[in-house]
């Protein structure tokens, strides 16, 4: 096991520097520079545009820009934001809690949902409920997210008024200094009455917006290895036994068909990750999602850089640690 | 009365290609305690006949009966409940694929232990104390151990004992064996089906083998059935089926034999049994009977008494003689 970690671990050190060096290219392709970005329609002297540029390092070769950018990620050094001036892994650190509680309560929506809509979809296959199920998983498959933000907010939020349209916290009835940064757990922690109310309301849109995709994809994917388990001899031999049938299939079945779900719902990281950017600026929501995309507009390299070398980071690292939950559950290969 | 009662068992497969029926007419009745073998060519609707018992058949099959009878109660009308509640206790079955046929996620005691936890009023501790009895009642060394185990770390014929064990967990009435060794090495075979006719005369259960080694058949069986195509040809006491086989394909089934009959495969006789497509008007065999005539071929066959073995044909055989019921009525 510690030797597939690590193996795994050593494989994605190429990754990492491949990905230094696109975004590092990337964020520099962008028109316009730190500088012009924040000085912006009134113009700046030149000889203070060149002292700036000098301060910042922008005036060196990029090779050599680079070289002192990869020697500082060694080290750990993600750099420090142009714009706030503040270490780049320190703004990420406070930013992250809202993506990952953002992010988490998507996936559990549509783990929460999915699984059960794919089981069932397979146990009742060419049925009605079966054709609904991957008629509206397919809806989801390609909904583009941001219209999809914008239509809840017009109605859930402005038409029917049952759900906040922005942000993480109703801020002018509730303060209170956080804690883990899980608005979720802060908001119980501080004891103020209707505050958790008020933090799930404000999870509840985001949450279907980013968990509408992974949605789609695991209830399609659950249906489809639901339905390979249910024609295996184990099944039978379960239903020959005389167990329930929901013993059979939520037991017997689903535990086999879980295995490739699993696999899925890690690659979905990603797509939530991604998917949490657009999310974030739709409905405001404080994480590092909207921090990105406002890093691109104030053209602030070092946290547009730094900030997509540790979502690449957290995307990987979720990735080995699916691998290693599917092995875990997954006694063919545990025990060799 | 019997322990279990089929008359007219039919099943029938919708399928792309329009309806398929696999079974077509079976009767069988099995006796406490009795050993009922079934023999037949490899599609000939054994296995299906047997599941349409066990109640384990896909969505697509539609079963039909006159009579469908375990242990004096009615499986046709029973709720699906009702009959779970004889399945898996008093009814078990042996399934042909034993690798297969154990859940890959679940320890082999797990699985055996469950079936006692569905049917039985035992404590944890006790359904344990069985489960290791059980394992070495069917020949597992280490019980203990071997109860830990996934089934993935057995060999073939580890999990066909383990299915064994399962099978008898609950103390049936009837186990029906479909084709239990045929996945297994030949060098185990003998092993496991020994160990399975040991059990049936200790423990005293009825059993329904299917099988293809005509030596077992003769050997262990009481009673004898013969399918061709779905449907059931010819049904007679072990003895009488060996010594005079009624229909045309039994006799040609037994002709085929060997001398020393203990061959794994089914004697094979020329031709081939028709498909969904290029199934005869008439008898079902005529395309290889060898005393195929336009009646046959045009004709379905009617079944004859218990006296010719309830075969299903124009003239059954006696002594190798066909016999014109026509000319005799
Ligand atoms: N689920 C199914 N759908 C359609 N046809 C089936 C199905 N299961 C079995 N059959 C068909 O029924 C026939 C009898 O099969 P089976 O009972 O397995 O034969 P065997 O005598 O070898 O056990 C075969 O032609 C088989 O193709
Ligand atoms: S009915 Fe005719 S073809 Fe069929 S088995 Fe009898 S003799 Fe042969
Ligand atoms: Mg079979």
């Amino acid at each position: 096991m510690l030797k597939l970690i690590f193996r795994r671990v050593a494989l994605t050190l190429p990754t990492f520097v491949a990905l230094m060096f696109v975004t590092f290219v990337a964020v520099r392709m962008v028109p316009g520079d730190p500088i012009e970005a924040r000085t912006g329609e009134r113009g700046i002297a030149p000889e203070r545009l060149a002292a700036l540029r000098h301060d910042l390092g922008l005036d060196q070769p990029v090779w050599k820009q680079f070289l002192d950018y990869a020697y500082g990620l060694l080290h750990g050094d993600f750099g420090v934001s142009i714009v706030t001036k503040t270490p780049v892994l320190h703004e990420f650190l406070i930013l992250f809690p809202a993506t990952l509680e953002l992010a988490l309560c998507a996936l559990v929506f549509a783990i929460v949902l999915g699984i059960p809509a794919g089981v069932l979809a397979a146990v009742k296959r060419g049925s009605v409920l079966d054709h609904s199920v991957m008629t509206v998983a397919l809806a989801g498959y390609s909904m583009p997210i941001f219209w999809w933000g914008l239509l809840l907010i017009m109605f859930v939020s402005e038409y029917l008024g049952l759900t906040p349209v922005s942000g993480r916290m109703d801020l002018i009835n509730y303060y209170f200094e956080p804690v883990t940064g899980f608005m979720l757990i802060d908001s119980l922690l501080s004891g103020q009455e209707g505050a958790f109310g008020a933090a799930v309301a404000h999870l509840i849109l985001p949450s279907i917006v980013l968990g509408t995709i992974p949605l789609a994809v695991i209830a399609r994917m659950t249906r489809s290895s639901m339905l390979e388990v249910l024609g295996e001899d184990y099944v039978r031999t379960a239903r020959a036994k005389g167990l329930s049938p929901l013993r059979v299939v939520g037991l017997h079945a689903l535990r086999n068909a879980l295995i490739p779900v699993v696999t899925v719902v890690g690659l979905q990281t990603g797509t939530l990750l991604a998917g949490a950017v657009l999310t974030e600026t739709i409905f405001a929501w404080p994480g590092v999602g909207k921090w990105l995309i406002e890093s691109i507009s104030r053209r602030d390299y070092p946290a547009l850089q730094g900030g997509i070398m540790l979502i690449s980071a957290i995307v990987i690292l979720v990735n080995l640690i699916v691998d290693m939950l599917y092995v875990a559950i997954n006694p063919r290969i545990r025990h060799g | 009365m019997p322990l279990l009662s089929i008359r007219n068992l039919s099943v029938t497969f919708s399928t792309a290609r329009g309806p398929f029926r696999a079974v077509d007419g079976v009767d069988l009745d099995v006796e406490a305690g009795e050993l009922v073998a079934i023999v037949g060519e490899s599609g000939s609707g054994k296995s299906v006949a047997m599941l349409a018992v066990m109640g384990l058949l896909p969505w697509t099959a539609k079963v039909s009966a006159d009579r469908l009878e375990f242990d004096g109660r009615d499986l046709l009308t029973l709720s699906p409940r009702e009959r779970r509640r004889i399945v898996g206790r008093d009814l078990a079955m042996i399934f042909q694929e034993p690798m297969s046929s154990l859940n890959p996620c679940f320890t082999v005691g797990f699985q055996i232990r469950e079936a006692m936890a569905a049917h039985l009023d035992l404590s944890r501790a006790q359904r344990q104390a069985r489960a290791v009895e059980l394992l070495e009642l069917v020949g597992i060394p280490e019980p203990e151990r071997r109860l830990k185990a996934f089934p993935h770390q057995l060999s073939g014929g580890m999990s066909q004992r383990v299915m064994i064990a399962m099978a008898l967990a609950c103390k049936p009435k009837l186990i029906i064996a479909d084709e239990p060794t045929t996945a297994l090495d030949v060098t185990i075979q003998a092993q496991i089906l020994d160990l399975l006719l040991r059990l049936q005369r200790e423990s005293g259960v009825g059993l329904v083998l299917i099988t293809h080694d005509m030596g077992v058949v003769a050997e262990t069986s009481q009673r004898v059935c013969v399918q061709y195509a779905g449907q059931q040809i010819e049904m007679q006491p072990t003895r009488g089926l060996f010594r005079d086989p009624h229909h045309p394909y039994t006799a040609a089934l037994l002709a085929a034999l060997p001398e020393r009959a203990s061959g794994r495969l089914l004697p094979s006789i020329p031709g081939v049994v028709p498909g969904l497509a290029d199934r005869p008007r008439g008898c079902l065999f005529s395309p290889r009977c060898r005393f195929a005539t336009d009646t046959c071929r045009n004709v379905p066959p009617p079944r004859a008494g218990a006296e010719l073995g309830f075969a299903l044909c124009h003239t059954p055989l006696v002594d190798g003689v066909p016999q014109r019921r026509e000319m005799a009525a």
